[in-house]
């Protein structure tokens, strides 16, 4: 068990350092809006979606409707049906993990637990991965929390330390490179996506971007199974 | 806004959020079988995914000047690199992030 606890932390080190960063961001800028520390705890616990919460101060200052709201929550956090129909299998048999596994799957811990943990015993995987999404979970609520608190006293030029959540998914995307042969769905993925972002600017590439990578992939398996 | 309008775009917020992770466990989940179809995409999903979020983290640079694209295609560059050579997350993070932090802030 303790050499499960240390594992999971050691892996989530790179998100913590973004979590931190960009949560504490959050929690100034929902501040300096004029919303309690009370919000930025209620969202940080409960949506739990970075780029989502950063979405919602802009709604909140335009004092958009109900529906568009839920439009922009879906159009932004579309990709995560994404995240779960790549999970279905994995998540399968977590038992009573299961619903904080999914409510909890964000980017960053997707990034964690959608390759396999050589070093982790099979029976061990459902409390690992419970651990990473915990773990993720508790520095974003921390972040945002110290910068909804002390935000405004801090003075660190810690410009461009956002930059870790980037790093973190070219390092899994190049660690992903280097166990496969098979690379097409990895440069449709990028491919598609800088397209997309090209062809329809970047408040509307995602949900274009995700379709056509689905359509090509289903289509490339079309081709394996002939072959 | 006003307070009750506030609570009531952040519950839209976490029940869409939360509804948009749950829906392919809902659909797929249990008893029926998961379609041969969806289980081989969620096998080649993980390798496109991560493609598509190191785009969508770059999504708001832009090519007018140098310093809008050239610190985030360096640093990446250097996390491919240091990845390559070391192989240890940790160090590829480290070492990007400090590369891109010294180029916005000193050098752009």
């Amino acid at each position: 068990m303790r050499k499960i606890w240390k594992t999971a932390l050691i892996a989530t080190v790179p998100v913590m350092t973004g979590y931190l960063v960009l949560g504490f961001g959050f929690g100034i800028v929902l501040r300096s809006g004029g919303h309690s520390i009370l919000t930025a705890l209620a969202m940080s616990v409960f949506i739990y979606a970075g780029s989502m919460q950063y979405a919602a101060l802009g709604l909140f200052a335009a004092g958009a409707s109900p529906l568009t709201v839920f439009f922009t929550t879906v159009m932004v956090n579309a990709r995560h049906l994404f995240y779960g129909i790549s999970m279905l299998d994995r998540y399968k048999n977590t038992g009573k993990y299961k619903p904080y596994l999914i409510f909890a799957l964000t980017d960053e811990t997707y990034s964690l637990v959608c390759h396999d943990t050589p070093d982790i015993a099979e029976t061990d995987r459902t409390r690992y991965w419970f651990l990473v999404s915990l773990f993720n979970h508790i520095y974003w609520v921390t972040g945002s929390l110290l910068g909804a608190v002390i935000g405004s006293l801090v003075r660190f030029n810690s410009e461009g330390i956002d930059f870790a959540l980037t790093a973190l998914f070219v390092c899994v995307f190049v660690e992903q490179w280097m166990h496969t042969k098979r690379h097409a769905p990895a440069l449709i993925g990028l491919g598609v996506t800088a397209g997309c972002l090209l062809l329809f600017g970047q408040d509307q590439f995602l949900i274009p971007a995700m379709l056509v990578v689905a359509v090509l992939l289903c289509l490339m398996r079309g081709e394996e199974h002939n072959a | 806004m006003r307070d009750s309008m506030l609570w009531l775009s952040v519950a839209i917020i976490a029940l869409t959020t939360a509804a948009l992770r749950f829906l392919p466990f809902l659909i797929w989940s249990g008893a029926r079988r998961t379609p041969a179809l969806i289980e081989r995409l969620g096998r080649v999903l993980p390798y496109a995914i991560m493609g598509m979020l190191v785009v969508y983290c770059l999504k708001d640079i832009s090519f007018t000047a140098a310093g809008d694209f050239v610190p985030a295609f360096v640093a990446c560059a250097v996390v491919v690199l240091l990845h390559v050579l070391r192989r240890n997350t940790l160090i590829s993070i480290i070492g990007g992030t400090l590369c891109y932090m010294v180029l916005v802030q000193l050098v752009f």
